[in-house]
């Protein structure tokens, strides 16, 4: 009735076993265990504040995004207008200084909170979390600070 | 002239026989002998229109005794036997033989996520923790009335959905985030708690919703639908979460 392979995870084998009865092999720790480690409560707004950016941001980042691409891109002669004199025109005008300064600041948080909660969810242990965290808000703090600073600085008479 | 007993067998054995030959692959692991898991094919004779369950219990019954795995009512309602077979969380006493293509060898397995503890048996105690943080049963406050507590059928019908949870496990463990690193309340806890934040007799609801408001509550939800696929129950579980979700913001319920 049945065809059986015998196999090392099932019945006994030939040679010497490593686990039995006495010394069964060791099992992984469940998870949610209480442990001297588990902090007491790690509740907080946090997440659902960052919950809601995504959502806010996201809608926000469509039509500024857009905008840019179409402006960029499509209207008035494509790509090839864009230039030092084409960005320094722009920037001339407050209003694109807000709507460039607003993209940036817009984009990088989304980005740096989806990947935080990429980091969360694939990183196994928690060193790894905390080197890949490290990393992402130092690269983020880096070039929000860095674009803040050259919107707001943009001489157009470098030379 | 024969007999009527006579009669019948001579029909059954005319009759073609219902009986299809299926590989059981199934993922076996004891603790006593190796600290491996392994694959192993059983072949037995089976009905089609049997259940999963039916030849689990063949396997166990006449061809190998050692086969661990849990069950109790058999018909669908204790939530034993959730296990993962084909790669699909299900009910392995709801699961059709001829529903899963019974001429490819069918897979079964423990559900993921949680420690196994032998063949199919897996601990369930961080499931039932997360249900218990969630602390699903009545919250009143005042005197206790002295007739039952009533309520409208709109009322009733606000969270009827979520009572038909039979806490099989199925949901939690299909969650790719549950299986990181287990920490998520999962599914079926938030179904739970969903149960008593929208049924207007209870006055926890707050309490319920600072709970789920958690690093690992409602928020590392990433609608993936897993659970909502693999409630043998039919409930709409990503629903309920994103429910419990906006009663958070809104803080209406």
């Amino acid at each position: 009735m049945s065809t059986e392979t015998t196999s090392a995870a099932v019945g006994p084998v030939e040679g010497v076993t490593l686990y039995d009865a006495g010394n069964p092999a060791p099992l992984i720790e469940p998870p949610r265990k209480r442990t001297g480690k588990t902090p007491r409560s790690t509740r907080g707004n946090f997440e659902m504040a960052a919950w809601l950016f995504m959502r806010l941001s996201g809608v926000v980042l469509v039509v500024l995004v857009l905008g840019h691409l179409l402006l960029q891109l499509v209207l008035d002669g494509g790509v090839s207008k864009i230039g030092f004199a084409f960005v320094a025109g722009r920037w001339a005008s407050p209003f694109w200084q807000v709507w460039d300064l607003l993209m940036l600041w817009l984009a990088m948080l989304h980005g740096a909170n989806g990947l935080r909660t990429v980091v969360n969810d694939y990183a196994e242990r928690p060193n790894t979390r905390l080197w890949l965290k490290g990393l992402l808000y130092t690269a983020t703090v880096f070039t929000i600070l860095l674009g803040t600073l050259v919107i707001f600085t943009f001489d157009p008479n470098i030379r | 002239m024969a007999t009527p007993v006579m009669e019948k067998t001579a029909a059954k054995d005319s009759a073609p026989s219902p009986y299809i030959t299926v590989t059981f692959r199934i993922r076996r692991f004891n603790p006593e002998v190796s600290d491996e898991a392994q694959w192993q094919d059983f072949q037995i004779e089976i009905d089609p229109k049997e259940r999963v369950l039916d030849g689990l219990h063949k396997i166990k019954w006449d061809v190998d005794g050692s086969l661990t795995f849990r069950r109790s009512c058999a018909h669908g309602i204790c939530g034993s036997d959730a296990m993962r077979i084909n790669g699909k969380n299900r009910l392995a006493c709801k699961t059709l033989i001829k529903d899963i293509n019974p001429e490819k060898p069918i897979t079964v397995e423990a559900i993921k996520g949680l420690t196994v503890l032998k063949d199919l048996v897996v601990d369930m105690d961080p499931f039932f923790q997360a249900y218990r943080d969630v602390m699903p049963f009545l919250v009143t406050t005042g005197n206790e009335p002295t007739r039952e507590r009533l309520q409208s059928a709109e009322d009733r019908e606000r969270f009827d959905d979520t009572t038909k949870c039979i806490l099989c496990a199925a949901c939690t463990s299909s969650c790719p985030v549950f299986w990181n690193d287990g920490q998520y309340f999962g599914p079926a806890a938030i179904v739970n708690a969903h149960r008593f934040i929208f049924d207007s007799r209870d006055e926890a609801g707050e309490q319920r919703l600072e709970i789920l408001n958690d690093k690992d509550g409602v928020w590392r939800c990433r609608t993936t639908f897993n659970c909502t696929d693999a409630c043998p129950r039919g409930i709409e579980v990503t629903k309920a979460i994103q429910e419990v979700k906006r009663a958070l913001i809104t803080r209406r319920f």
